[in-house]
């Protein structure tokens, strides 16, 4: 592909130089709705990050030790584990694909590493790697399953889901490794340090910047640029050049591995290599994604948003249960968060097509 | 490209013919010398229903009898066991062993009776206990009380400042069960016994549901400790949620402060005990169950003897036993060695 | 324009054939694009437009038959191979990705990357000079950005984001710009616009094939017409010595270039 800059040559119209201005950008007048609509469309952080900032504000006037930096410490680290599966099925996402097999992939990840540390006895720290391994194959072969076998990914990862907990189960036949018999290293982003009066956790740092990585990743580099462009339209992107199958490809390997670090996280989170424990959060993690502004439809949507997505269903867990609301609400809440972040996206596709 | 999907559904379909059509033959072979006996648990994922399955395995084979078990998807997963149920009838079982998960299956256990097998039920009692010829299982209201005694006597004078780690808010039995026997075992008065959460005690501080696993034990834990750091006393579902929750104390530093009660008796959470992760477990015992389930089908067999249930209650207690390193007076237990001989998993 | 003979060719196809099973799309099909022409394609539905269209602009190849660009023979394995001979194509309504802004669309396949260990290692995109060339391409072409240029291209309306995809094709396009019914889905005004850009790089000497059904379109700002019927060219006309009328009775085959005492351009290929 040739990068060549193109000097592009003045206008030489013979005749009249055509001087009239075709005026790329608003020359309609918008409404109040409209000027929002183009705004989020914009600028899509706008939406989450308001209703972030709005439940934060209303919790802490109506639920007592809630505004507190070491309950936003707690919220954030009660959140990672499914924002950070939430980072790559942001990426899977964009490309208009789905992933159902997130955290399975991520207890088979864990409990590898916890077998290999354990009743192996290989080195920790090799451990480890191996087990990031384990979760870079099991994407690569979701990645496979898509590209080569051409079964759409919703599909595709269905029966990976099924596998990865089934051989999950069989490896630790459904049991925990217990607290004590669980190396430190694999527990290390546990652990904590105090600033500003709160405890934080290395944990909460390496989500943190993960989320920097990746979102500048996506806006600064050309694969982020193709993973876009290919969830929009893949004819299109084929037909400009883009090596689609390579881009799908190496989205779900780099899936993989994220989720291989969030094995590690989540161990440091629960004490223990459990082959059961967060099941749930791939669902969780696709609410985190949608709420955050990120489209189903591919093609659209912040990294960062992700983030607020998973913030945002934090604080309300939070809130409502400091507030003293029945448990049953908070599922209640976080299903209307999703209708209404779905709702707003069909709005937007809308008014861009 | 869909052409490509067709060719794949055909050859997914035919490996499925063909594989059923094995499975088929082979259970057959099987059944044609050997009484069938069909094992229904709830879920594959719980290292209790694994070694409950494994129990009943080695008694079938001591009796001579073929078992086959059938899971399902959860703990109210009531559709795949009916599924389960007519399966094993239809291919001539003579005994159905099922852990229920709902009263939806009565029904048709009922079929399966009429049809002339005998139904045990495993691990929890039906509604209807006499829809079973049988049923064993841990009366989970004593493993409830019988941490509730121990934690009484454990926390002595301190006024206490109880919360509770539940499974879930759809108030299944072994759920409120053990709930309730614990606040009854700890002399709190439980106003309704077949709802969680009802109580009007002062002592009680708070709740959180935890989907019974670690990560949901460490969430439900740190959001009751945000709610009131002045907590004393966890009663939890299960041994994996105490797990959990103790992470949360650790990070909040109170593990001095907060005794863990937790029910249920699997290795890992005997270890738990004798680590100090947990204070005092009921044991449970998943592999008695199991086996004399399976010698009550062979009692049944050979000469129709009913399974006898014990005194005062719809079902044969298969036994809780308090696991402890801190034996309080007035309570029994045993330690954690003893535990740890007796564990499953 | 003259009709002398000394017009240099910029893409010649020669005996085109493409066939998909048993239809055949391209029956020794030809075509012709002179330097600094718009030529119009017309063809009936079946006449074996879109299969011309994509050999072409290298999305498809054909089974038989030579291109040549600039007198020298060529084979385009992909649009990508096109490309890079300086062939760009506007494809039907699969022209932009609205999720990406203006700059990142008119580089899409080609972005430049920040020279040096940021861009080589990093593969970092250098995306304030992407910014300012697409700014100059848009320029060039009489689009002026008054709005922010890193705005979603969804945000746009059509014949604008038809303006984009076409600003991309004359930045890249050195030899020729393809364009697939670029107003289709456009209104009245807005195809007037795209009309205007299409002059606009016309006059700056590159050929612009235009597909297109809009026959007032055609004659408004095409020089020649090539008719495509039955998988072949059967006559290529200029605009200014063949009526409107006429042009459709030879698209549709109720009257030969014969009859119109033009040459039958399948006839002699035979």
């Amino acid at each position: 592909m040739s990068e060549e800059t193109k000097t592009v040559p003045a206008a030489t119209s013979g005749g009249s130089p055509k001087t009239w201005l075709v005026q790329i950008g608003n020359e309609e007048r918008l409404g109040p709705v409209q000027w929002v609509e183009r705004r989020m469309l914009t600028r899509p952080l706008i939406g989450p990050a308001t209703v972030l900032v709005l439940a934060v504000i209303v919790f802490s006037i109506a639920a007592p030790n809630f505004g507190s930096l070491q309950n936003f410490s707690l919220i954030l680290q009660q959140v990672q584990v499914i924002a950070m599966l939430g980072i790559a099925q942001t990426l899977i996402i964009l490309t208009a694909g789905i992933d159902l097999s997130v955290a399975a992939l991520m207890l088979l990840a864990q409990v590898a590493m916890g077998r290999f540390a354990v009743a192996m006895g290989l080195p920790v720290w090799l451990s480890l790697v191996l087990g990031l391994v384990v979760a870079v194959a099991c994407g690569a072969l979701n990645g496979f399953i898509v590209t080569k076998l051409s079964i759409p990914p919703f599909i595709a990862t269905l029966g990976t889901l099924s596998i990865f907990y089934a051989l999950n189960l069989f490896i630790s036949d459904g049991e925990s490794v217990p607290y004590a018999d669980v190396p430190p290293l694999f527990t290390w982003l546990g652990t904590g340090f105090k600033l500003f009066g709160a405890t934080f956790t290395y944990g909460q740092v390496v989500t943190v910047l993960m989320f920097v990585v990746f979102a500048y990743i996506l806006r600064n580099t050309a694969w982020g640029t193709h993973i876009y462009a290919v969830g929009d339209n893949v004819e299109a992107a084929r037909l400009t050049g883009i090596p689609v199958n390579r881009v799908l490809m190496s989205v779900y390997v780099v899936a993989g591995l994220i989720i291989g670090i969030t094995s590690w996280l989540l161990i440091g989170r629960i004490g223990s290599i459990s082959p059961t424990a967060g099941v749930e959060y791939n669902l969780a993690s696709i609410s985190a994604v949608v709420i955050g502004g990120t489209s189903l439809f591919g093609g659209r949507g912040r990294i960062m948003g992700t983030l607020l997505g998973a913030l945002i269903v934090g604080v309300f867990s939070s809130g409502l249960s400091l507030v003293g609301l029945d448990n049953l609400w908070q599922e209640f809440t976080i299903g209307i968060l999703i209708i209404g972040a779905v709702a707003v996206d069909q709005r937007l596709r809308k008014v861009g097509r | 490209m869909r052409t490509r999907l067709r060719r794949l559904a055909a050859m997914a379909a035919a490996a499925t013919i063909s594989i059923t059509a094995l499975a088929g033959c082979s259970s057959q072979s099987a059944g044609t010398d050997e009484p069938l006996v069909g094992l229904i648990v709830k879920t594959q994922d719980n290292p209790f229903y694994v070694k409950m399955a494994e129990g009943a395995k080695r008694e079938a084979a001591k009796q001579g009898f073929a078992l086959q078990s059938a899971t399902g998807e959860g703990q109210s997963d009531v559709d795949s066991q009916i599924k389960s149920i007519e399966n094993f009838i239809a291919r001539g079982a003579k005994a159905i062993l099922v852990t229920p998960a709902g009263d939806g299956i009565i029904p048709a256990l009922k079929k399966a009776r009429d049809a002339g097998i005998m139904v045990i039920a495993l691990d929890s009692p039906l509604g209807d206990p006499h829809v079973a010829d049988g049923t064993f299982a841990t009366d989970n209201v004593q493993a409830g009380v019988l941490v509730g005694q121990w934690a009484k006597e454990a926390l002595g004078d301190t006024p206490p400042r109880i919360a509770t780690l539940d499974l879930s808010t759809d108030q299944i039995p072994v759920d409120v069960q053990r709930n309730q026997g614990f606040l009854e075992g700890f002399g709190i008065d439980t106003a309704d016994v077949t709802k969680m959460w009802d109580e009007k005690d002062s002592r009680l501080v708070g709740h959180e549901v935890t989907d019974a696993n670690e990560a949901g034990g460490r969430q439900g834990m740190e959001k009751l400790l945000q709610k009131d750091p002045t907590i004393n006393l966890v009663y939890t579902i299960n041994e994996p949620t105490a797990a959990g929750a103790y992470q949360a104390i650790t990070a909040a530093g109170k593990q001095d402060q907060i005794t863990v009660v937790s029910v249920d008796g699997g290795c890992p959470g005997v270890k738990n005990v004798q680590d100090g992760v947990i204070d005092a477990t009921s044991m449970q015992f998943p592999l008695k169950m199991a086996e004399q389930a399976v010698q009550a089908v062979g009692a049944w067999l050979k000469d129709g003897t009913v399974p006898k249930n014990s005194p005062d209650l719809d079902f044969t207690n298969t036994g809780v036993t308090l696991i402890t390193d801190q034996a309080q007076t007035g309570v029994e237990s045993e330690d954690t060695a003893w535990g740890l001989e007796n564990c499953w998993g | 324009m003259t009709t002398n003979t000394e017009h240099t060719l910029v893409m010649e196809a020669r005996g085109l054939v493409k066939r998909y099973g048993r239809v055949v799309a391209l029956d020794h099909a030809d075509f012709e694009i002179r330097a600094g022409e718009i030529l119009a394609v017309v063809g009936d539905t079946g006449a074996g437009k879109s299969s011309l269209i994509q050999c072409l602009a290298g999305a498809s190849q054909p089974d038989e038959g030579e291109i040549f660009i600039g007198g020298e023979q060529v084979v385009l394995h992909s649009p990508t191979d096109a490309r890079e001979r300086g062939i760009e194509t506007v494809f039907q309504s699969l022209a932009v990705s609205p999720g990406l802004d203006i700059a990142s669309n008119v580089f899409l396949g080609r972005e430049l990357r920040r020279p040096g260990f940021a861009g080589s290692v990093l593969r970092m995109l250098d995306k304030k000079r992407m910014r300012a060339e697409a700014l100059e391409a848009m320029s060039h072409l009489g689009l002026q950005t008054l709005q922010d240029i890193t705005q979603p291209v969804e945000t746009l309306s059509g014949g604008q984001r038809q303006g984009v995809a076409i600003a991309r094709a004359a930045a890249f396009g050195s030899k020729v710009v393809i364009l697939d019914e670029p107003t289709a889905a456009l209104g009245v005004k807005e195809s007037a616009r795209v009309e205007a850009l299409i002059k606009e790089i016309s006059a700056r000497g590159i050929p612009v094939i235009l597909i297109s059904h809009n026959m007032p379109q055609i004659f408004e700002i095409a020089d020649r017409i090539h008719i495509q019927r039955l998988g072949r060219r059967l006559a290529i006309v200029d605009t200014k010595e063949v009526r409107m009328s006429d042009t459709v009775s030879l698209m549709v085959g109720a009257v030969t270039p014969a009859e119109l005492g033009l040459e039958d351009q399948a006839a002699t290929r035979g």
